[in-house]
């Protein structure tokens, strides 16, 4: 880490002194006896293989599965500054629901010219088979996971919203039942926000958008692609938490107009469907016809008032890179209101101006594919060699439509436990965001990515980041 | 004029089978062309599970086939009212705006010899008789033939070919259209034909949008626009969206088709 404080510290400011949210945890460190901090490190990763929370990573062929790495520090957040953010998250979610109804059904973002016909018209996200649909509840995103970055004290960036189908809200659940196990004495001495009732809360929420035609208690089901998939651990973790069925693709068939899964005691029906396959295999009938996850016909139960799909097919446009950047026109058009939470200064290599800046100043920036999620595909200015630059310069003039570009922000760092002592890491965080008519419900806290290796910027699990657990205070 | 229909697809299966389902697209509804008089749709050897509208406005069918069944049998008949309207359906506009009917699909996707075709239209000043032009050129170069070309036959495909069906001249007219930046989308649907009863198959054209007409219908394959011998069934980006059936099977074994149709006055 450089002397010179260039980012925002979370725990400290100045040389010495502690942020007050982490007052009382950093006297109780201090009066940690030495080693004690090593020993429950292992004990932490003792303890996440036991539950078996492990990660398949893409292109790693010799270590299928690994642990995600687990930091022991907690990051901690008051609850002034969580109140905040949550009031921004809300007003983002809000507006993304009502621009996914609006896209699919009336337009009219796209008859005011605040959002280019184009960029719905080319996304690649758009599903022509839910326009003219409202969905139950007109709601598209059940699920939210907004990604967030801090870099000052009042500095709050959405990186990405995340409606599609974001992951990796068992490791916020783990990581807190880890540090309960770990440390049962700190958090009598500190008051932090419960997260435990997550899979409750997911219940409640996917219940309460259950189709009309549903008479009686929802039945719930998870939609896995199968055990081959990176979160599977996920799929039947959060099945079996919230009580629901873990079901695949060829477990369900069309009976009596609604999706039913096969029991020993015949067809039971489907009222609610938390899939996590993306929507090119959700239907062959509809998408993709050689899909073998999906299940035939959902979109005509779905189209029929038969189901609710959760997420909504076609979400995906909303994560669009490119419809980002318009995100603060969107809350306004439909809160009215500013957005409380500000978006990342976007060029969009599309637009000529844009894309001659973006070669320009390749070096300092971070470009992005439209449709890219994950780290996957990226170029992070600043640590590429010349070739590398060269290389994605020559792609984005071949399809400059295909990018956008961003600054380097100065993430926020929090401190990690290395053999030292504590030091400092930059780190994101994902609030997890349930959606129902009911209402919005924010889990105070969420999943904090660390970057694990010094001086780094890339925190996503794929890439070698790790995460820690993430207290809201009651205060 | 009064068209009486009747429309029958069985679908005969080597093995019994175990699970599939059917789409149709098989109910004509009312509009300014034609009035729906009476319909009714039969299936045996199956169900329906449901009825509901598709993002085009279209009405659908989802049917199951009976467990263990080796046939299915669905049969849509009924009388439809309609109009000359010299094939102009007008402003009438449904959820999907206009810009998707822009966009090209795998089965439209131009070649040169289509943007050839659509060179024409981009600069034409007048519209209506140009798309006519388009119509008889597509109808030269590719003369109507059966046994060509199959569903899955693309614009570009049976362009080269140089023969085929009512699908494949109704695909390259709206790759044609489209190419040359015009609204043009598929209907499916039947057509009286005068020297017989028992048709074939279904009919299928293309129409396109002028923004002084609004739809616009053409069909290729007789090289007129479409009359009071046309009931309209569905309408979509191809014949794909705008398909009377289309079905998933699961399991092994064959199936073979049969399509009677008859349409008289």
């Amino acid at each position: 880490m450089n002397t010179k404080p260039e980012h925002f510290d979370e725990m400290r400011v100045g040389d010495d002194a502690v942020r007050s949210p982490y007052d009382s945890y950093k006297r109780w460190f201090d009066e940690q006896p030495a080693g004690r901090f090593a020993r429950k490190s292992k004990e932490a990763e003792a303890f996440f293989r036991r539950t078996g929370i492990t990660f398949n990573v893409y292109g790693q062929v010799a270590a299928q599965e690994r642990l995600i790495p687990f930091d022991l520090v907690p990051r901690i957040i008051s609850g002034r500054e969580w109140n905040k953010l949550s009031r921004g998250i809300e007003q983002r979610v809000r507006a993304i629901n009502a621009f996914l109804h609006d896209i699919y059904n009336r337009q009219e973002i796209l008859k005011a010219g605040r959002v280019p016909v184009d960029l719905i018209a080319r996304n690649e996200a758009f599903l022509p088979q839910m326009m003219g649909f409202s969905p139950p509840g007109n709601i598209y995103t059940h699920i939210v996971g907004t990604d967030i970055v801090r870099t000052g004290e009042d500095d709050f960036f959405v990186l990405e919203d995340n409606a599609r189908t974001p992951s990796g809200v068992s490791y916020m659940l783990e990581n807190r039942e880890t540090m309960l196990q770990m440390f049962p004495e700190l958090f009598s001495r500190i008051k932090v926000q419960p997260v435990s009732d997550y899979p409750k809360n997911l219940r409640r929420s996917l219940a309460a958008t259950a189709p009309q035609s549903c008479n009686g208690k929802p039945v719930i089901a998870v939609l896995t692609p199968g055990i081959y998939n990176s979160a599977y651990y996920e799929h039947s973790f959060l099945a079996d938490q919230m009580g629901a069925e873990l079901v695949e693709g060829h477990d369900l068939r069309v009976v009596d107009g609604h999706i039913a899964m096969r029991t020993t005691r015949g067809y039971k029906q489907i009222d609610v469907i938390y899939r996590r396959i993306d929507d090119e295999y959700l239907d062959p009938l509809t998408f993709n016809p050689k899909s073998m996850l999906g299940v035939p016909g959902i979109m005509d139960v779905y189209r029929a008032g038969n189901i609710t799909i959760a997420n909504a097919p076609g979400t995906g446009v909303a994560d669009d890179k490119a419809i980002y950047s318009y995100m603060p026109d969107i809350v306004e058009f439909y809160t009215g209101e500013k957005a409380i939470l500000k978006n990342v200064e976007t060029h969009r290599c599309g637009e000529a101006d844009s894309l001659k800046y973006v070669l320009d100043n390749l070096a300092d920036l971070v470009v992005k594919e439209v449709h890219g999620s994950g780290g996957y595909g990226m170029l992070v200015g600043p640590a590429a060699s010349k070739k590398e630059l060269a290389d994605f310069a020559d792609k984005l003039r071949a399809r400059p439509g295909n990018y956008i570009a961003q600054p380097t922000l100065s993430l926020s760092t929090v401190p990690i436990f290395v053999k030292k002592g504590l030091a400092p890491r930059h780190v994101d965080l994902r609030p997890y965001v349930l959606v129902s008519p009911e209402g919005i419900n924010i889990t105070p806290g969420g999943l904090t990515r660390v970057a694990l290796t010094e001086g780094s910027l890339v925190v996503n699990s794929s890439q070698g980041g790790g995460t820690k657990d993430t207290w809201v205070l009651e205060d | 004029m009064d068209l009486r229909i009747t429309h029958t697809t069985t679908y005969a299966y080597d093995q019994p089978v175990s699970y599939a389902l059917q789409r149709l697209h098989l109910r004509p509804q009312s509009n300014v062309m034609q009035t729906v008089l009476d319909w009714s749709l039969e299936v045996e050897g199956g169900v329906v599970e449901l009825t509901c509208d598709d993002h085009h406005g279209n009405i659908m069918d989802l049917v199951n086939t009976t467990r263990g069944a080796t046939e299915l049998k669905v049969t849509a008949s009924g009388t439809v009212r309609t109009q000359d309207k010299a094939g102009v359906m007008g402003k009438v506009y449904g959820a999907a705006p206009l810009w998707h009917f822009t966009q090209q699909t795998r089965l439209t996707e131009p070649s040169k010899a289509i943007r050839a075709l659509a060179r024409p239209l981009k600069t034409s000043d007048n519209p209506l008789r140009d798309l006519h032009g388009t119509s008889a050129a597509i109808l030269n170069a590719v003369p109507y033939a059966t046994g060509q070309t199959y569903t899955e036959t693309t614009a570009d495909e049976a362009l080269a070919g140089g023969a085929g069906v009512c699908q494949d001249h109704a695909h390259i007219m709206i790759a044609a259209a489209r190419a040359a930046g015009m609204p043009a989308r598929y209907v499916s649907g039947y057509l009286l034909l005068d020297d017989r009863i028992d048709q074939d198959a279904s009919h299928a054209w293309a129409e396109v949008h002028l923004p002084t007409l609004g739809w616009v219908g053409f069909d290729v394959s007789n090289g007129i626009s479409p009359d009071m011998r046309y009931v309209r069934i569905a309408i979509g980006r191809d014949a794909r969206d705008a398909a009377p059936i289309q079905g998933v099977r699961m399991g092994p074994g064959d199936e073979s088709l049969i399509v009677t149709l008859q349409v008289q006055q």
